[in-house]
């Protein structure tokens, strides 16, 4: 076994050297950048046998990459925060492609305002664009993800884009002990890149995404939602068949002590990690909390969800985005459908937004809210859980009233 | 005439839905027609998209994408180094994009793939406006045009294109017509053999969008090239060349005035602008000469 000291962005390059990809294309943002500032260098001392395309901004960057791995390559990328929201509109073109192409997604707030720092703003942005999503704990995640991303995107039941988030500065800049896998049992577990559905081949031409009548274009559509639904099952088999190889289990979502859970916390993300630490200390005091942390969001894992709470009463949902709008966060939207139907009260908390920490303190704060409210003692809860108390003084010019 | 059910005889098929007397369409054929099978396409939408298809179907017989809008140059970017990642080196990437696809919203991924010097092929026909659309003016648009966003004539002139790219100092960059078929065979030909990256900036007269008789398509290209409106060089390792130096320049009277599109214009307005035609052929020739 192999052992490295990996920083996130570390990780997802070692993946991606791992999976030999063939085409490079980034561009620099914080805190991405140190993956395309890495991936040029092993280019250039040649430890990395790959084109490497300095490109002029992200959406150049997808457009290069789906377009080269069209000619039968694995092609890389990775991006953050508003450089991602600056190739959305080639992320739904590489998914209504077919180009199973894994991008890791150093997560940055969006702006405005101008924020460096972690939240979940821009993967959530793209969230229905038709690409898979893992949310990533720690650095191990990153790597052992990425991995699994390769095979699970260019499965033949799947042939989606997978992202594999990792949260900005939280993750990317922070280093873990890592282990790192033979390049063989790689190249066996991931195997050549052969594309399987749309390719550009001078000796097999074919003409990709042109204009789509409406009698078409819902099927088309529907194969990407069949593509999703197939992801669950060919997710869990890659799991399985990783865990045989390498020895280290992954799941679509983990159950963290629910099983008697009082209150139950659902979290993705670093924050997860936290989260899990703070049940151990509550259990010790003897309150029953728990936490179900989802690591695969797209497809999202709604019938384990609903399997793993189905007898609770009381559960809350971390997001660390903020759903402007909407009745709450994206999470906690997408879990109330998961549950629907079920007598559970399921509150949403949003945090964590532009790099605020989500120390102890703030998980401990929810569960003994959820622990109340399940003992009947309280009625209503702190959405904005770590908003301050000043929140509407601190800029004159935002001041409403 | 062929039948349309016959086996069509080039790499385009022989019925797309191009207007009749569509500039654009000639272009596609002549130059895929040099090219030959060995070539991968990249169009985004705009005219040129009627011949990635529709449906099922599609008019182009070699491998090719429908991509953005604005990021052709990207992609071919992302083709060409996909395939020397294979040790491919002999497929042609050809970018076929329009002059607001290229212009206006593509300028920035084609300005990087000439920085960077990639060896792709790069056409922009250019019909002055986005026609796919509804003819809206675009910075190709020349002064005086009116379109439907600028009904009372363009107030600017257009943008440079082959000026542009000459800025970026690439080995081969070339304005053509359809007027004159064999100098623009002439030009793909040498774009092909050009190794890194070629621009050609192709006049395509539109019926529809400027508003002649479609019978006319030759007639207006041959004249927007007589009276200096649309001027044939090449730029080619470092070098400028006028191709067809004109010693006297036809008046721009006739060739406004045969286009609906300059319907507005006054006598005093066609004088200004034979004035601005003139500068730009003189400075034009005093730029060619400082080789
Ligand atoms: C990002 C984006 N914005 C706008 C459009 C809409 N659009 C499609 S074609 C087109 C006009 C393109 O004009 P041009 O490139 O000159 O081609 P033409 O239609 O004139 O042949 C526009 C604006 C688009 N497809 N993508
Ligand atoms: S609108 Fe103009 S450029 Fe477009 S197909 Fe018709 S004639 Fe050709
Ligand atoms: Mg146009």
């Amino acid at each position: 076994m192999t052992y490295k000291m990996l920083d996130g962005n570390g990780a997802a390059v070692e993946a991606m050297k791992l999976a030999r990809v063939k085409v490079v294309s980034a561009y620099p943002i914080t805190p991405q950048s140190s993956i395309a500032e890495k991936l040029s260098e092993l280019v250039a001392k040649g430890e990395l046998d790959a084109e490497y395309i300095r490109v002029e901004s992200e959406h150049t960057a997808m457009s290069a990459a789906a377009a080269a791995q069209l000619t039968g390559v694995r092609a890389a990328t990775a991006t953050s925060s508003v450089g991602l929201a600056l190739m959305s509109e080639v992320v739904g073109l590489a998914a209504g492609c077919r180009v199973p192409i894994v991008m890791p997604v150093v997560n940055r707030a969006l702006v405005a305002p101008w924020s460096l720092w972690c939240d979940h703003s821009d993967a959530m942005s793209v969230r229905d664009s038709g690409w898979l999503q893992f949310y990533c704990q720690n650095v191990q995640d990153v790597l052992d993800l990425m991995i699994m991303a390769y095979k699970i995107a260019e499965h033949e039941k799947v042939l989606l884009p997978a992202m594999v988030c990792l949260d900005g500065f939280f993750l990317s800049h922070s280093m873990q002990k890592v282990e790192v896998y033979d390049q063989k049992l790689v190249d066996q577990f991931i195997g050549e890149y052969i594309p399987k559905n749309t390719y550009l081949n001078t000796e097999d031409p074919m003409f990709i995404c042109d204009l789509t009548p409406p009698e078409d274009f819902t099927e088309l559509k529907y194969q990407q939602k069949v593509a999703m639904d197939n992801a669950v099952d060919v997710i869990a088999e890659v799991q399985d068949e990783f865990y045989r190889i390498f020895g280290r289990k992954s799941s679509i979502i983990e159950e963290y002590m629910t099983e008697d859970a009082d209150a139950v916390l659902v979290a993705l993300g670093s924050m997860s990690g936290t989260a899990k630490h703070v049940a151990n200390e509550m259990r010790k005091r003897g309150l029953r909390v728990g936490v179900l942390k989802i690591v695969v969001y797209r497809p999202f894992p709604f019938k384990q969800i609903r399997e793993a709470l189905k007898a609770k009463k009381v559960v809350g949902v971390f997001d660390r985005s903020a759903g402007l709008g909407a009745q709450g966060g994206p999470v906690w939207t997408e879990v109330c459908a998961a549950l629907r139907g079920l007598d559970i009260d399921i509150r949403g908390y949003v945090g964590g937004l532009g790099g605020r920490d989500v120390p102890e303190t703030t998980i401990e704060k929810i569960f003994n809210e959820l622990l109340d409210i399940y003992k009947g003692k309280r009625i209503l809860h702190t959405n904005w859980i770590d908003v301050k108390d000043n929140a509407m003084e601190i800029r004159e010019v935002l001041k409403v009233v | 005439m062929y039948k349309i059910n016959a086996e069509s005889k080039g790499l385009v098929s022989h019925g797309v839905s191009a207007c009749a007397g569509c500039a654009l369409e000639l272009i596609f054929r002549n130059v895929l027609d040099v090219l030959g099978e060995d070539t991968i396409i990249v169009i985004p939408p705009g005219c040129s998209a009627l011949f990635s298809g529709y449906g099922k179907e599609t008019a182009v017989k070699i491998p090719g994408a429908q991509m953005t809008l604005e990021a052709t140059a990207a992609c071919c970017t992302g083709i060409k180094r996909g395939l020397l990642a294979q040790g491919n080196t002999h497929t042609t990437v050809l970018g076929f994009a329009g002059d607001g696809g290229t212009v206006d919203i593509g300028l920035q991924s084609l300005s990087g793939m000439m920085e960077r010097m990639e060896k792709v092929i790069y056409v922009c026909y250019d019909n002055e406006a986005y026609m796919n659309t509804g003819i809206q003016g675009s910075s190709s648009t020349p002064l005086g045009a009116s379109t439907t966003t600028t009904p009372a004539g363009k107030p600017t002139k257009r943008k440079d294109l082959v000026g542009i790219a000459a800025a970026h100092d690439i080995p081969y960059a070339a304005t053509a017509s359809v007027a004159y078929l064999t100098d623009l065979r002439k030009k793909v030909k040498k774009a092909k053999e050009t190794d890194g990256p070629s621009l050609l900036h192709i006049h395509a007269p539109c019926p529809t969008g400027w508003r002649y008789d479609p019978a006319k398509t030759i007639e207006i290209a041959r004249a927007a090239v007589e009276t200096g409106c649309w001027i044939l060089c090449e730029f080619e390792n470092g070098k400028w060349v006028i191709n067809k130096p004109l010693k006297e320049l036809k008046p721009v009277g006739a060739y406004l005035k045969a286009q609906g599109r300059f319907n507005n214009l006054k006598e005093h307005d066609i004088a200004q602008l034979q004035i601005q035609v003139r500068d730009h052929y003189a400075r034009f020739i005093e730029k060619a000469k400082l080789n």
